[in-house]
């Protein structure tokens, strides 16, 4: 199953949607939707979880090398709707404790509204 | 059931690799977490062959063996790539990851975290990584 990435744009909010499984192959697609000029121009990314099946060190990899250039940029980058054993790979590393990961989409707005 | 697979190094196998494992695992009924911990650590070691031993030459091959003996799970995966040197090998700081905004590094992070044990093994220019876990 390739990745699919699908955005929707909310005033200065960019949603992704994630769909698939994010590994060592797939997870060049994520970088190159991360690295777009474009994307530096919203306040917050919205990164929806539901339809990810699953998550390898690269896919991770993709999230940990631009965090740092977002938060620089007073961009907040936002997970939600992470099922249990994808949130589990964060969860091994610490990474749930360095980044934003919430329930559900109301919850990742009222997060990025603060 | 077939409990071996052969494979050559391009990273679009990694897909058929999670599936074989995926495949082996679904009869021991083990948790969701559980059995994505396996297979994310064998998509780990194959990634690290595929891309760094062997440099995604087609013309190469990786093998997985998996074998369940008394409540351990061994993974057995050798190629005749470049061998990896476990002395160099520094756990990471995710912070400064993140900092330095690094894409690599933590792959061999989390095998060392999921499995039970994990050896290295190199002769006659064929490299195996082993990976036991119990079930």
């Amino acid at each position: 199953m390739p990745m699919k990435i699908t955005q929707e744009i909310k005033e200065s909010t960019i949603i992704m949607t994630l769909d698939g499984e994010l590994d060592a192959s797939s997870s060049v697609i994520l970088d190159e939707e991360l690295s777009e000029p474009e994307i530096m121009k919203y306040s917050k990314i919205l990164v929806d979880c539901k339809s990810l099946h699953y998550i390898s060190s690269a896919g991770l990899g993709v999230f940990i090398s631009h965090l740092q250039r977002f938060e620089d940029a007073q961009i907040k980058l936002i997970f939600y709707n992470m099922q249990d054993k994808v949130r589990n790979v964060f969860e091994i590393l610490g990474l749930d404790l360095l980044m934003t990961i919430v329930s559900n989409y109301e919850e990742a707005m009222s997060v990025a509204d603060e | 059931m077939s409990n071996t697979i052969e494979v050559n190094c391009t990273k679009k196998n990694l897909k058929l690799i999670r599936d074989f494992v995926s495949e082996y695992l679904r009869a021991l009924a083990l948790s969701d977490i559980l059995m994505n911990q396996i297979v994310l650590a064998v998509d780990e070691i194959c990634a690290n062959l595929i891309i760094h031993a062997n440099h995604e030459d087609p013309s190469k091959f990786i093998s997985l063996t998996i074998k369940e003996q008394q409540s351990m799970l061994r993974f057995e995966i050798s190629d005749r790539g470049l061998a990896f040197r476990r002395s160099e090998y520094k756990e990471p700081n995710i912070e400064e990851h993140i900092r330095l905004g690094k894409r690599g590094g933590v792959g061999i992070a989390l095998v060392n975290r999921i499995m039970d044990k994990v050896e290295f093994i190199s002769s006659d220019n064929k490299n195996t990584c082993l990976l036991y876990k119990k079930i």
